[in-house]
């Protein structure tokens, strides 16, 4: 399918009419609309509830693959948290990613069986210098100070699983852990508040993206500028709460989604920011700072969390291999 | 599927139509009532020194190296008309005013220190003329003094409330305790935002189970409630001991608060922000009847957050009414319109429990806390311009 081949050997329209058709049919005409697919290892792969190996590669189970932590404004939604595995398409077009998806989960039935799924648009983050910001849905460029391709030494740093982190999942090296988390925005309520409020709570301009202590989207922020009532990015600000200056230097990889899934029984928007993020290891990534931010952050006003999940994805695979091969072995 | 969809939004145009009514019209003779100002380290420089009555726009560009504010005020060179703070270095920031004929001074305080770089600035008269009047201060200062007073008296009832409720608790007159319980809340819930605004306090007394963080403690008047209204399986009841601990404790921080209350003064963007505010907590906790989740008794607190947001508006609504007519009168109707639907949710003893409402009634409610609460935003913006 990421070469824009139908799912099965014999195509969506090509087979004996009397069968359902091997391929689903939905993507007939669209290219492979840069698919890629990736895949990853939830804890429950490993142990069981209570704690019984299940597959019999309990031993090689990482250190850092546990159920994540419950935060504050933490309220999970079961049927929207968790999961054994994961497989994430991501395509130039919805239709496209939506078709990867359906078809693997058909191929899946009888060994495996969805428990949940989250459709996303308009990536929220940039990920390389040559990508322009787009724009979350409370309306700010998201992924400035990501962390870039280009950036090589910090991609190696703070995103790859790096030979020796972790002595019994060796098979991790290269791979990464990727944090699935579902913010609910509170769209109605946040479309209240002023201008200036909104950039406070961000710690950006709205217009350029540059931080309140000045300049333009890419000048680094001056965390010590006074402003007229403490520092002019307020100590509450989403920018400082989570930036590395205050985090002890820890960055991670956002890439992360928008969603509107319809209305609320209330009628307000059913809608957020499915953040996701790669790093290293999230006991000394994701989790310190997802704490930090429930603490303190002007912005958890604003959402709530109803989606959870944490995955380990295994490194990328050579002609012949399958995925997380060094794993099964 | 994509036609009740399309209803929904037809349904909802005629209402935005209606809130967005208070816009001033867009400057239609021209662009003099906009002028930019260009904030320098050691500079202030105005496209213009003058500008007609009405509505006017400063573009404020910061183009020094420090944290710079502007400023418009009155002639005698101290009283604030309008003013923008907080614009750093390569940034803009727009102030807009409603300013009356008159000869004003502008200033900008490139790293906010001292009385800043100042110009005469003259607005000439217009048939856009902003009505003035001469009882604006003497307004500003009456809502003040009665919104502090507010406070104040729903303060001291907390206190009392939270005695009498501590007791009967501890006392094990469980009944008597859950009777009281949503009329001790109340006086919180009216001033909630500036109960808020203490944030050691707040977590302490006003967390829901939800909220907690991994080892924090969970104290206050939902864990009381629990205990009160406890779920029909898998929940030990607090022993005695453990009831005097968690009473003593909340009667403790309401306490405190209530002696850091007693000295809070307040300014009008404050009182505005406040009274908004409330409206959002109505928006995202009791409506949806999260804030109470065991005893039910969430729609007590929706009326006294209304009721609070209410004295907030009202203690403003005479400079409103005057800069603003049709603010005034749609948020009037508003607060009305809202008042109707929770007066038909009264009972002899207070309110029906939200778990007895239906679907159609808390969309009802949803709908009108919508309704108030989009004008309402505006309220700040107005009651300072
Ligand atoms: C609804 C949820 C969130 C929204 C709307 C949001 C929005 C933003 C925005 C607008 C920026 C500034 C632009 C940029 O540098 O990308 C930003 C930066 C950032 N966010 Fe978030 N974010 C959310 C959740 C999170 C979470 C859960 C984390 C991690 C725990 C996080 C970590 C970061 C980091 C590390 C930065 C870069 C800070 C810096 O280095 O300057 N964000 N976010």
């Amino acid at each position: 399918m990421t070469r824009g081949l139908p799912a099965g050997r014999i195509g969506p329209t090509e087979g004996a009419v009397d069968l359902p058709p091997d391929d689903t049919g939905e993507a007939i005409g669209l290219s492979a609309s840069g698919l890629t697919i990736t895949f990853g290892f939830g804890p429950a792969l490993f142990r069981d509830a209570r704690g019984r190996d299940r597959f019999g590669i309990a031993d090689r189970q990482p250190e850092a693959l546990r159920t994540l932590p419950h935060f504050p404004a933490d309220v999970l939604d079961p049927e929207r948290s968790y999961g054994d595995l994961c497989v994430q398409a991501c395509a130039d077009d919805p239709q496209v990613a939506v078709h990867a998806i359906r078809n693997l989960a058909r191929i899946g039935f009888g060994t495996v069986a969805v428990r949940w799924s989250q459709l996303g648009f308009g990536r929220t983050s940039t990920t390389s210098t040559s990508q322009s910001t787009p724009r979350n849905l409370f309306g700010f460029k998201d992924g400035t100070a990501n962390v870039k391709a280009e950036e090589t030494s910090d991609v190696a740093q703070h995103v790859w699983v790096a030979d020796g982190d972790d002595a019994k999942a060796a098979w991790l090296a290269g791979g990464s852990y990727l944090v699935a988390r579902r913010f609910n925005m509170n769209i109605e309520i946040w479309d209240r508040q002023s201008l200036g409020d909104q950039e406070d709570f961000i710690g950006r301009t709205k217009a350029s993206g540059a931080p309140l202590s000045g300049g333009t989207e890419f000048t680094e922020p001056d965390f010590s500028m006074p402003g007229s009532d403490g520092p002019v990015i307020p100590r509450d600000a989403h920018v400082r709460v989570v930036h590395p200056d205050f985090n002890d230097g820890v960055r991670m990889l956002r890439r992360g989604y928008n969603f509107v899934d319809g209305s609320d029984p209330l009628g307000g928007l059913n809608a957020g920011l499915f953040f996701i993020a790669f790093m290293r290891n999230p006991d000394t990534q994701f989790i310190p700072v997802q704490n930090r931010m429930a603490k303190v952050d002007a912005l958890m006003e604003y959402v709530k969390v109803t989606g959870s999940a944490l995955f380990a994805v295994p490194p990328g695979i050579g002609a012949g291999e399958y995925v997380g091969q060094a794993l099964f072995a | 599927m994509r036609k009740p969809a399309l209803v929904a939004l037809l349904l909802a145009t005629p209402l935005l139509a209606a809130c967005t009514e208070n816009v001033k019209a867009a400057d239609d003779s021209g662009d003099s009532r906009t002028v930019s100002v260009t904030s320098t380290d050691d500079g202030c420089e105005l496209s213009s020194a003058q500008a007609p009555s009405g509505t006017l726009t400063f573009d404020v560009t910061n183009d020094g190296s420090k944290v710079t504010e502007f400023y418009l005020l009155g002639e005698d060179g101290q009283r604030i008309v309008g003013e923008v703070e907080n614009i750093g270095p390569q940034l803009s920031r727009q102030l807009v005013v409603s300013a009356p004929e008159g000869d004003y001074v502008a200033a900008c305080k490139p790293g906010m220190e001292g009385d800043g770089i100042r110009a005469d600035f003259t607005v000439t008269g217009s048939d856009q003329e902003p009505s003035v009047s001469a009882g604006d201060q003497q307004q500003v200062d009456q809502a003040l003094e009665s919104y502090e007073d507010y406070v104040q008296d729903q303060s001291d009832q907390l206190v009392a409330k939270t005695r009498q409720f501590v007791e009967l608790y501890t006392n094990g007159e469980d009944d008597a305790a859950r009777a009281l319980y949503p009329e001790a809340r109340v006086h919180w819930e009216r001033i909630e935002t500036v109960a808020e605004s203490f944030g050691d306090l707040d977590p302490k007394t006003d967390a829901r189970e939800a909220d907690l963080e991994p080892g924090q403690k969970w104290t206050g008047w939902h864990r009381i409630e629990k205990d009160l209204w406890p779920p029909a399986t898998g929940y030990t009841p607090l022993s005695t001991k453990q009831r005097a601990f968690y009473a003593d404790d909340l009667l403790g921080n309401i306490e405190t608060l209530d002696g850091r209350v007693q000295k809070l003064t307040y300014t009008v963007d404050q009182i505005a922000n406040g009274s908004r505010g409330l409206l959002e907590e109505v928006a995202s906790g009791k409506v949806t009847g999260e804030e109470e989740i065991w005893s039910h008794t969430d729609l007590w607190d929706f009326q006294a957050n209304v009721d609070g947001a209410r004295v907030g508006y009202e203690g403003l609504e005479p400079i409103v009414e005057h800069k603003d007519p049709e603010l005034a009168q749609t948020l009037e109707e508003r607060f009305a319109a809202l008042q109707k639907l929770l007066d038909a949710q009264k009972t002899d003893d207070g309110f029906v429990s939200y778990d007895r409402l239906s679907h159609a009634e808390v969309r009802q409610l949803a709908n009108a806390v919508n309704a108030l609460a989009e004008p309402l935003s505006e309220l700040t913006a107005v009651v300072v311009s």
